[in-house]
């Protein structure tokens, strides 16, 4: 008997396997030291995360697959990798002391969110749909016990059971709709083989797939109809949790579905877009107008996240060139300006969040102007004003859909920015225009945290400004797409 | 195609509708006594003590994780026995790692002081 080893090449998989072994190195470090040292950890974190960051430029330009084709070593991927490695980097730098005065500053928070940045690189790298579906237990077993952190909070408890059992609910959904594609075309799920095997006629099998297949990506992105989750996890999970989730399971999952869509059903457009128009159109409408009505700001952003999913969702029904591109970048932008939000909050949110009404930002304004400046900014670039990175991310994904036909949903795109205008400005006028309704009292400016406020707002800015080079970026990864 | 699989599905409907039947039938005929005997759950022969769901300590599920995690590891060393000629040096470094990676978990609980009971 003799077995082939297929050949393969592990600096395809470097970042991987570098975030896997900082983990690896962080829980080892953790549970041999002496007990109250805890310094090492999110520093050996980041230290992870910048290696991953070099190994990523390193790749940058291949085009190919590696593992017996199973990943995809391709700017796509990578470019993805980069905005999960600073998506989890910038986490990093928010947490630590928020955790402290939470007195949570565990090891094993830093492995799992480096465990979850593997998760999502699965995600944006699968070849084939069985990789993908690891990609995404990786990532989700790891966020559904960082959203449990709080162990005695009741809140992040009903977070965590709560996002584990629809999670599950939804991933069951998702490899069900792999196992029809897999009778539907034949015994194969490589991305690569699948639209050659899909073409012939109308097959039921084929569309169930899709069907299944958009529940389980319209899960972990929040679309409506399946965003239920969406607000209590967000709000009982700890802030930083809340904004890991935000940018870096979206984008993952974003990453995965834009992947698998473009690259495997692009005969069957016609089908699945239409489907994707009305979760959009939901899904905006649905996220902005009861945005409005919250006085929580975890709620808030979390209904604001559901419809920035929305938006995206939008450049996915576009399915053009323009529309790939504005996704990766809008994907990054978002990134930026919601981490950046967050870390607001956290900060005046202070000693165990105690401070998390809308209200609380009244007056903040003239006792604190550089904090209220910073986030009248990244309220600014979620409603999409320019000169923000959500700015020029709204107008590439309105102009894909404007090219694509869709000029309805553009308008409709449109009105919902002007709608989330309401409930992001709300936020400036309260700082800026209402008294405080107390004196705020002192607000611990942790280094960490203002680096990373200071970081996310000069970059919210400078790709609003300058987007040229990250759109040639993503115009130069989106060429793995023919069917576009 | 699917017309293939008709006898499973006649099959499938005689199995059930006969189990239908045959319940049905008892149930119908058969005479129902009910004594304090009789309605106690059954135990192996033996009079039930205490209420089924009763508690136990915690520590239980860890010993349970363990016992998973290192089935799942002898799972895998029984294949790879069969095919350790075969894939040589390339499975036995694959193996190596495989079984270091769950080394560090036990190192990990045994550091953190899982593994004594008290």
């Amino acid at each position: 008997m003799t077995l082939n080893i297929p050949s393969f090449n592990l600096a395809s998989i470097g970042p991987w396997i570098t975030l896997s072994i900082f983990a690896i190195a962080i829980l080892l470090a953790d549970a041999l030291s002496p007990k109250g040292n805890r310094t090492a950890a999110p520093l050996l974190a980041l230290a992870g995360l910048a290696v991953a960051g070099f190994q990523t430029i390193s790749l940058w330009g291949k085009n190919g697959l590696d593992f017996a084709r199973m990943v995809y070593v391709d700017n796509f991927s990578l470019f993805f990798y980069m905005v999960f490695i600073l998506g989890t980097a910038l986490t990093v730098l928010i947490s630590l002391q928020y955790l402290k005065d939470y007195g949570k500053n565990l090891a094993e928070y830093y492995a799992l969110l480096l465990f979850a940045t593997v998760g999502m690189m699965l995600m944006a790298a699968g070849a084939h749909l069985i990789m993908i579906f690891l990609g995404l237990e990786v990532m989700s077993i790891a966020v559904y016990v960082l959203a449990g952190l709080f162990r005695e909070d009741a809140r992040s408890n009903e977070a965590a059971l709560k996002y584990l059992v629809l999670g599950a609910f939804a991933s069951a959904f998702l490899l069900f709709g792999m196992a029809m594609l897999y009778g539907a075309a034949g015994g194969t799920l490589f991305l690569n083989d699948l639209p050659g095997r899909l073409t012939a006629g109308f097959k039921p099998l084929t569309l169930l797939a899709i069907a299944l297949l958009v529940v389980g990506f319209g899960f972990k992105v929040a679309s409506v109809p399946f965003h239920m989750w969406t607000p209590d996890v967000y709000e009982g999970a700890p802030t930083s949790v809340t904004a890991f989730m935000a940018v870096g399971v979206k984008t993952a999952a974003f990453a995965a579905f834009a992947r698998v869509f473009f690259l495997a059903f692009p005969t069957l457009m016609p089908d699945w877009t239409m489907v994707l128009w009305v979760l959009a159109v939901a899904t905006m409408t649905l996220g902005n107008v009861v945005a409005i009505a919250q006085t929580n700001i975890k709620r808030m952003l979390a209904y604001s996240s559901i419809a920035h999913a929305g938006y995206l969702l939008v450049a996915l029904v576009a399915a053009n060139q323009l529309g790939a591109v504005s996704l990766m970048y809008y994907l990054l932008a978002y990134t930026l300006m919601n981490l950046g939000a967050f870390g607001v909050v956290i900060l005046v949110g202070r000693k165990k969040d105690s401070y998390l009404s809308i209200y609380d930002y009244a007056g903040l304004g003239a006792q604190h102007p550089a904090l209220a400046a910073a986030m009248a900014l990244f309220m600014f670039a979620l409603a999409g004003i320019p000169p923000t990175a959500g700015f020029v991310g709204k107008f590439y994904i309105f102009s894909a859909a404007v090219k694509a036909g869709y000029i309805w949903l553009a308008i409709i795109g449109v009105m919902n920015s002007v709608v989330s205008v309401y409930y992001y400005l709300r936020i400036t006028v309260l700082m800026y225009m209402k008294p405080a309704e107390a004196d705020l009292g002192p607000i611990n400016f942790a280094p960490a945290v203002t680096a990373t406020l200071l970081l996310t707002a000069a970059g919210v800015v400078l790709i609003g400004v300058f987007p040229g080079f990250l759109y040639n970026l993503a115009l130069n990864s989106v060429k793995i797409f023919p069917g576009l | 195609m699917l017309i293939n699989y008709l006898p499973i599905l006649i099959y499938m409907l005689i199995a059930v509708g006969l189990l239908g039947v045959i319940v049905l039938l008892s149930e119908l005929l058969g005479k129902k006594t009910h004594t304090v005997q009789k309605d106690i759950p059954y135990e192996c022969g033996m009079d039930p003590i205490g209420d089924a769901r009763s508690r136990y300590t915690v520590r239980f599920y860890i010993i349970a994780m363990f016992f998973i995690v290192f089935d799942i590891e002898a799972i895998f060393l029984y294949p790879w026995g069969v095919v350790f000629k075969p894939l040589g040096w390339f499975g036995l470094v694959e193996m190596g790692v495989f079984i270091a990676i769950l080394a560090v978990g036990l190192a990990y609980v045994w550091g953190k002081g899982a593994l004594e009971w008290e």
